[in-house]
């Protein structure tokens, strides 16, 4: 036999992957650059098929980059200037070291910097795809935006956060695009739909941080360098969308109200301009005056191969989103100094609302408390004093479920110091078969138009009824049961004395026995499936029992939230039947 | 009275003056005196017998007891004058001490800032200031140098592009490059459910070991990384303290974490069950139990049926034979054999009576004198036909014929092993049979011709341990079942033709289909392994079945029995259709005893009905 021998892993995915260090030493990069690379280029370990072949055999624990994205990072500009910035750093300390001082801002003025615009073009080489990938962008710059200003990153870092996150909300509340708001333990979760994509993002609540020491915040700022990077463009890009300006401005108008009265100047206007900014209560500026001939009624393009219950069904859709978009339009709100002023005032400007506050809380307040135009005033409070009449108090989670239920809610429930009703997730789309909580039920029925509230008072009571009658028919049941017994064993006394009397031998009058069709026929399919079962590959069977299991498990799991639902309701009622009870006695 | 002198009655007594010096008045401390007067006697200190309360006396009448000091250096009570008292406050205000100092008196400079035409001195000018400086000329040359090597570059202009600026404007969505065909995006963040919310359903709180659980979990392992918690109002949330850890985590996970593109098994699971034939399309096969045959008192181990299906006969642990009606259950003949049955055969030549049992070392051949007279009688005469040959032959077994008492019964001959025997079979034409033997040398199989009366072994070598052994029905095949394969002999041309991999553990019980093309074997790993014998030597099929054991063919019908209950397998063999192996009935009845439940099957040989005989001593007829 003729022709070289063949090595093992010279050919195939051996040669596809490539160790981390291996990488490193390919790029001559220290780990901690390395690490800044990837994070910004978004390279990513990838899990190979077969990871003993790539691992030559051994099954050690490794991770594998691309061998095609190490070797497209050898060409990346960036690697250049992170060795530029470690040339100076050891030339500034050493001119630190020597006390030369002219060196040293010599030094400090040509500081190498570099710029990510491109890795944000080439990381997303449309917009969509950055509207996609905007999640943790945001998520994180709003975290940023909350740290404090000392030392665990740079101060220039958060407040280009802020600015960035505030610009964004501004552009948000331009275009109207908020979608869902979801106050959770963790944060506030706000989905937005930009462009068509669902951009999803959460936010702290407004409280110091405790910051953990077992977070690498390097990790964490290179992110972040990254993400405003981005961020910015997409500012960018968005305003330019709607026509407004970039970076915003505040309506001329607007920047007027907002001036103090008494003519004492606040700040500079350089200063108060991101305070401004994130008031957001003013509207931006334009490019082009907005006139309102421009809103142009969108031509209907029938698509092929669509019918007309389609189209109705698309129509109807648009519909109850621009009902949605103009929700508080006409509501004027005031918000108490102990309500979170920021998300609310975002949220309620997003649906079309006025917002205002007390004027010590924030600038940017545009009415009083004594307002007699305000229609909501959210607190809260257990109690109110000194109420305005021709307003409504309300909690804030109105606010916020409203906006999910896209319906202006009854407000009896969410009045000052009320139990206020469960805020359930608008996130969770309950497929066939998984539990869905009964207010849940509720909200779907008020938004179908049914007003069920009333129904269920009713039947609550007859319930009550009901259950009266129910421990009067058991006590019935008992007595029937013992009669029963007795009868039983008379009878048996009976035939004791008949058996006494006739042969051992007797024939018992046969039963008839009733054949259920249904159950019959159902016991045989069921019979024939397990037969068939039987006969699965063995492959098949696997899947299909994990499957199964799958959903086994799930009916399991809604199973048991309905009986502790259940139980939960009983004790309630038991409680209140007692409260009654005492009450009436 | 005085004031002044209430406070110091013995002040003019004595002379009041320090003679000791500037030293440290501990050293008077316990002493009456401080120092000594010109005579060199004792200068007494002030007599200080106050208590308490003569000290609150005074602090309260003495209206100067608060300029009033104590002189550490005589130890006499001083009453500071008014002059003394300002100094003390304008020091406690930190002023000066001396009221007339002014500290802001206006600044006089020593040289004024006009110019003046006078110079200041009178000093003639330094040389150095009219020659140019050679340090500063070394200073600059090495800069000029450093210029002209390129080692000190100019300072770069500012960089005036904006920072952002519309980044996406020559988007053209088909220049993506190829790297994003192999771009795993990342998932994006699970969305929150109701449980996560301030103010959740109560359905969705942890009860108490539910709390209690998820604190034991692994926090890796937990479904949920938080626990559901409710507050009244949102002025009671407080703020998530793993927040940062979670933006943090989710970092690593972006560039940390290994990522693989997972195809989602997106099937209906009914799709997976195959298609099979309906059973009812498939009838007739037994459905329900017909008939149960009492009697035996132990575990019943075989069955066997005579050709014609009118009789049945069954082997049993408790050491007897019975014969049976098959139509009635009733047992016509008991015969006992003084040993445990291991397994019975009917001779399937139907002009033949007559019944294979093995009893411990031997196998007897039993008449059991039922159905057509004539018939059992021509097979009396056929074995009483024999003639012994002239010269005797090495045989490996014993022919020894029954007794008299033994003939009564039936037994007509039996022969003679040297081991335990644990299966006979016989071949289709009634004349030759197979015995096994539980034996490790080459002498495990044996095949025996009843009318001549002569054994022989047809092995040279022990090729493992044998199961079973079975013959072909129509050609003169003879398959040899060890524990992991089925080796399939030619008997004409004595060499091995195939051998079988069943790919199964321990082989149990081997079947053939009547036609002869197909062999199921068992095994006690629960497996059923399908051949074809004219395709290859692997299972053509092998199915997990919950059976121990296997056995019967005739008809289409295979059957297939489990340890609890009975199953049917059936064979569909369609010339135009591949053939199929079917489940169609499950039947039930036997009772679990010792762990054992149906320990074997058989089929009728015209009818399909099955028979099968269980641990519980009971044999049961399917119809």
């Amino acid at each position: 036999m003729g022709g070289l021998e063949k090595k093992k892993y010279e050919r195939g995915s051996a040669t596809n992957y490539i160790t981390r260090n291996r990488a490193r030493k390919k790029l001559q990069l220290s780990l901690p650059d390395f690490r800044r690379l990837c994070i910004l280029k978004g390279i990513y370990p990838h899990e190979p098929k077969h990871k003993k072949k790539v691992n030559k055999g051994s099954t050690a624990a490794r991770t594998f980059y691309l061998l095609k994205d190490i070797k497209f990072l050898l060409h990346e500009p960036i690697v250049n200037k992170f060795r530029e910035y470690k040339v100076f750093v050891r030339k500034l300390r050493k001119a630190y070291g020597k006390s030369e001082w002219s060196t040293v801002d010599r030094l400090k003025n040509n500081k190498p910097t570099y710029k990510l615009d491109h890795i944000v073009k080439e990381r997303y080489p449309t917009f969509v795809d950055a509207l996609r990938d905007l999640d943790d962008a945001l998520s994180m710059c709003f975290l940023f935006s909350t740290f404090p200003r000392t030392g665990k990153c740079h101060v220039q870092t958060i407040q280009l956060c802020r600015r960035l996150a505030m610009e964004f909300l501004n552009y948000i509340i331009a275009s109207r695009s908020l979608r869902k708001v979801f106050l959770s333990i963790k944060g506030i979760y706000y989905q937005a739909e930009v462009l068509g994509q669902p951009v999803t993002w959460i936010t702290p609540y407004t409280f110091a941080h405790d910051h953990p020491t077992d977070v690498d915040y390097r990790v964490m700022a290179t992110f972040t360098e990254f993400y405003t990077t981005l961020l910015g463009f997409v500012n960018f890009r968005l305003y330019h969308s709607l026509n407004l300006l970039y970076p915003p401005k505040i309506d001329g108008q607007a920047d007027v109200e907002l001036k103090p009265a008494e003519g004492k100047e606040y700040a500079m206007d350089s200063e108060s301009y991101l305070e401004k900014l994130s008031a957001l209560s003013a509207s931006l500026a334009r490019v082009v005056a907005p006139t309102h001939e421009d809103e142009v009624e969108m031509d209907e393009f029938p698509v092929e191969g669509e019918t007309a219950e389609q189209m109705d069904a698309r129509k109807k859709e648009q519909d109850a989103l621009e009902k949605h978009k103009k929700l508080f339009e006409g509501l004027r709100f005031f918000l108490n100094r102990e309500v979170p002023r920021e998300p609310l005032a975002f949220i309620i400007r997003c649906f079309g609302g006025q917002v205002s506050w007390d004027k010590s809380l924030c600038i940017g307040a545009t009415y009083d408390v004594s307002n007699p135009s305000i229609t909501h005033q959210i607190v809260d409070r257990p109690r109110v004093e000194q109420q305005v009449v021709g307003r409504y108090y309300l909690q804030p989670q109105w606010v916020f479920d409203s906006v999910n239920a896209k319906l202006c809610l009854p407000v009896a429930d969410y009045f000052p110091g009320v139990l206020l009703p469960p805020h359930l997730s608008p996130f969770v789309t309950e497929q066939e078969g998984d539990y869905v909580p009964p207010e849940k039920l509720k909200l779907l029925a008020m938004q179908r138009g049914e007003n069920p509230d009333e129904e269920s008072e009713e039947e609550d009571e007859e319930e009550e009824d009901d259950n009266d009658k129910e421990e009067e028919e058991e006590e019935e049941e008992e007595d029937e049961s013992e009669k029963e017994e007795e009868m039983k064993l008379k009878k048996m006394e009976e035939q004791k004395t008949q058996s006494n009397k006739a042969l051992p031998v007797k024939v018992t009058a046969g039963k008839l026995r009733l054949e259920d069709r249904q159950r019959l026929e159902q016991e045989q399919q069921s019979e024939e499936k397990r037969l068939a079962i039987m006969m699965m590959k063995k492959r098949e069977k696997y899947l299909y029992k994990k499957i199964m299991f799958g959903k086994k498990r799930k009916v399991r799991e809604a199973n048991k939230l309905a009986a502790k639902r259940k139980a939960h309701d009983t004790a309630v009622k038991e409680e209140k039947k007692k409260s009654k009870k005492a009450r009436r006695a | 009275p005085c004031p002044a002198l209430t406070p110091l009655p013995s002040a003019p007594l004595q002379d009041i003056r320090n003679t000791v010096g500037n030293i440290p008045m501990e050293w008077y401390q316990d002493f009456p005196h401080i120092g000594y007067n010109l005579e060199g006697k004792r200068i007494y200190k002030p007599i200080r017998n106050k208590d308490e309360l003569d000290m609150f006396l005074e602090k309260m009448e003495n209206p100067d007891y608060w300029r009033t000091v104590q002189d550490k250096m005589t130890g006499a009570d001083i009453k500071l004058t008014d002059e003394q008292v300002d100094l003390v406050h304008r020091l406690q205000k930190g002023q000066f001490g001396d009221v007339h100092f002014n500290p802001y008196e206006p600044a006089v400079d020593f040289f004024t800032h006009e110019v003046m035409i006078h110079p200041v001195t009178n000093r003639p000018a330094d040389k150095r200031s009219f020659i140019p400086s050679l340090i500063e000329k070394e200073k600059v040359s090495k800069l000029v140098h450093a210029i002209k090597m390129g080692w000190i570059k100019p300072r770069k202009p500012k960089d005036d592009t904006p920072t952002y600026y519309d980044l996406w404007a020559h988007e053209d969505p088909n220049s993506i490059l190829g790297r994003h065909k192999m771009h795993v995006p990342a998932p994006k963040m699970k969305l929150p459910g109701h449980e996560e919310s301030y103010n959740p359903p109560p359905e969705y709180l942890l009860s108490e070991e539910e709390k209690l659980a998820w604190e034991q979990q692994e926090p890796a392992e937990r479904k949920l990384n938080f626990v559901p918690q409710q507050y009244r109002c949102l002025r009671a949330v407080p703020a998530y303290s793993r927040f940062i850890h979670e933006r943090f985590e989710r970092c690593l996970d972006l560039y940390l974490c290994p990522r693989q593109r997972k195809m989602r098994v997106n099937v209906d699971p009914e799709d997976l069950i195959p298609k099979l034939p309906k059973p009812r399309d498939l009838q007739p096969f037994p459905t329900t139990q017909a008939l149960v045959y009492r009697g035996h008192t132990s575990l019943v181990r075989c069955l066997s049926i005579s050709p014609s299906g009118q009789w049945l006969v069954s082997g049993s642990d408790d050491c007897t034979v019975r014969f049976w009606e098959v139509c009635t259950a009733r047992c016509m003949k008991t015969l006992p054999v003084g040993g445990v049955v291991k397994s019975v055969a009917w001779n399937p030549n139907p002009t033949i009576c007559l019944v294979a049992i093995c009893v411990e070392q031997s196998v007897l051949l039993v008449n059991p004198c039922l159905g057509d007279k004539l018939l059992y009688g021509a097979t009396d005469q056929l074995l009483e036909s024999y003639v012994a040959p002239e010269e005797e032959r090495v045989q490996p077994v014993q022919w020894v014929m029954a007794t008299m008492e033994e003939h009564s019964k039936g037994v007509r001959l039996v022969i003679q092993h040297s081991k335990a025997v644990k299966q006979v079979t016989w071949h289709g034409k009634g004349d030759y049979f197979a015995s096994v033997v539980s034996d490790n040398s080459n002498m495990q199989v044996l095949i025996h011709q009843t009318s001549k009366r002569w054994s022989q072994n047809p092995f040279r070598k022990s090729k493992g341990l044998v199961q079973c052994v079975l013959f072909h029905p129509i050609r003169p095949y003879f398959f040899v079942a060890t524990q992991r394969y089925v080796r399939v002999y030619n008997l004409l041309k004595q060499e091995l033709t195939k051998k079988l991999m069943t790919n199964c553990k321990w082989v149990s019980s081997m079947a053939i289909h009547p036609g002869g093309d197909n062999i199921i074997c068992g095994s006690y790993d629960s497996k059923l392994a399908w051949f074809d014998l004219d395709l290859s030597t692997r299972p053509y099929q092998l199915l997990r079945a919950c059976g121990v054991t296997l056995g019967g063919t005739p008809g289409r019908l295979e059957g297939g029995s489990q340890s609890p209950a009975l199953t049917c397998l059936l064979h569909h063999s369609d010339l135009l259709q591949n053939p199929l192996l079917v489940p169609v009935k499950v039947l039930k009845g036997h009772v679990l005893t010792l762990d054992l439940g149906v320990l074997d099957v058989l089929f009728h040989p015209t009818q399909p009905w099955v028979f099968s005989s269980g641990a519980d001593g009971t044999v049961r007829l399917y119809t």
